[in-house]
């Protein structure tokens, strides 16, 4: 039981390390910002687990609870805009790769880095 | 009972982004993605993060979805070639996991109410919203008022990468296809924006949902004092409402229920408001996004602001992820 309060952090550190795996390893820019968007997802289930008090409830105060329990309400706000922003520049991204795709004909990595040698 | 709920959710969620890094398909990818997020959203909820939760499902499963999707339709939909260097890509993840893992064990165990970071600001927040803000949702108040400023410099970043996208797909595009012509007959023109309306079932569906997630929408707009929501949810659903219509009906009814010039008023409208009621406590004598000073009462005050706030947080966030979404269509057709 010990063990399994490390659960969370443990599938934060795969699924962490499987979004890097992504950006680094694969070879085309759509398939990296997806990689990236695990990456940041990875990073949101981390600060939203360190919130989580054993036994508590959402951050709502409510009159009439007895001796309430609340969850941590900063990780929630930090990921909550943190998301939005994140689909932001997930836009941005997906905007530069379109344009890419345009002037080069390729979403590959290095057949951009070969046509920029030429 | 929920623990191991959760356990099974975490471990569906490694093995969906297994499933996203192998497949060579890029639109099986995407939409592994969506399923992704909603896993992950679900586990937000069950780790009390409702409002977390609630921005996940929409921004993460409906708009980020509907992005890589546009984006697939301009570049291609295989992945042609894979990995390079993958035993050096995986001996460099496999040494870095291994660190990260090792680090874990010093972390406080999962939901440990003596764990450091329940410790410092947080119980104050917990305890002076309902004297200082007087709402009953603490993550809107801290949002709202405690960490106003954060919150603003959020605003103009989603603002920003707005522009950024907005200036980067309105170009022109380059090579052999720049300023060709369209010879094509205006009948014919027009049968390419018509989205689905052919089909009847996605029609007759996707109108009459349409309609409740606006509702929904300001639901989730006016209510983020007392319930899970806010401008950033809200702005997420808004935009999905629309996109959704654009999908059904296709992009020119979608720009004629809401043309291009107001989600650009939108956007600068909704960043100009929050920078407005800040700059307002200042001339009001206070500080700046402090809104106390906003009514006579400094209770109320601070709930007008927050109200004001969170719907320039709305406008600007149904603003620039409707224009990122009608930019990549626009390019799509052009």
């Amino acid at each position: 039981m010990e063990l399994l309060g490390l659960y969370h952090y443990w599938v934060f550190v795969v699924l962490l390390m499987i979004g890097f795996y992504a950006v680094v390893a694969k070879v085309n820019l759509i398939k990296k910002l997806i990689g990236l968007s695990l990456f940041q997802s990875a990073v949101f289930l981390l600060y939203i687990t360190m919130s989580k008090v054993s036994g508590g409830t959402a951050p709502i105060v409510l009159p009439g609870m007895v001796d309430p329990v609340y969850s941590n309400p900063l990780p929630q706000v930090l990921i909550l805009t943190a998301i939005v922003v994140g689909i932001s520049t997930l836009a941005l991204g997906l905007g530069i790769v379109v344009r890419i795709k345009e002037e080069y004909g390729t979403t590959e990595e290095h057949e951009i880095q070969e046509i920029d040698r030429r | 009972m929920t623990v191991v709920f959760g356990i099974f959710l975490l471990t569906l969620l490694v093995i969906t982004a297994l499933g996203i890094v192998r497949t060579r398909n890029l639109f099986v990818a995407v939409m592994l993605l969506g399923i992704f997020s909603l896993l992950i959203a679900i586990n937000f909820f069950i780790l009390d993060a409702a409002d977390v939760a609630l921005t996940e499902a929409a921004v993460g499963a409906g708009i980020s979805t509907v992005l890589f999707l546009g984006a697939l339709a301009l570049t291609s939909e295989r992945e042609r070639l894979g990995t390079r260097h993958r035993w050096l890509s995986l001996a460099v993840v496999a040494s870095a996991t291994l660190v990260v893992l090792y680090a874990t064990f010093d972390k406080p165990r999962f939901g440990d109410p003596g764990a450091p970071v329940h410790q410092h600001v947080a119980p104050w927040y917990l305890e002076k919203t309902p004297e200082y803000i007087g709402i009953p949702n603490v993550v809107t108040a801290v949002l709202g008022s405690f960490r106003g400023y954060d919150t603003l410099g959020e605003v103009f970043v989603v603002f920003t990468a707005g522009i950024g996208v907005l200036f980067l797909l309105s170009a022109r595009r380059g090579g052999a296809r720049r300023g060709a012509p369209d010879y094509r007959a205006p009948g014919e023109r027009d049968a390419s924006g018509i989205g689905l309306r052919e089909h009847v079932i996605p029609r007759v569906v996707g109108r009459l949902v349409v309609p409740f997630i606006l509702l929904f929408a300001l639901y989730v707009q006016f209510h983020g004092e007392y319930g899970p929501g806010g401008g950033f949810q809200a702005g997420a659903l808004f935009a999905a409402a629309f996109i959704l219509y654009a999908l059904v009906e296709g992009e020119d009814r979608t720009l004629a229920a809401l043309p291009q010039s107001w989600l650009h008023a939108l956007m600068v409208g909704g960043a100009l408001l929050y920078g407005g009621v800040g700059l307002a406590g200042i001339a009001l004598g206070s500080n700046f996004l402090d809104y106390s000073v906003l009514a006579a009462d400094a209770v109320a005050g601070q709930h007008l602001g927050i109200i004001l706030i969170e719907l320039g947080v709305g406008m600007t966030v149904t603003g620039t992820l409707l224009s990122i979404f009608h930019a990549f269509a626009a390019r799509d057709r052009a």
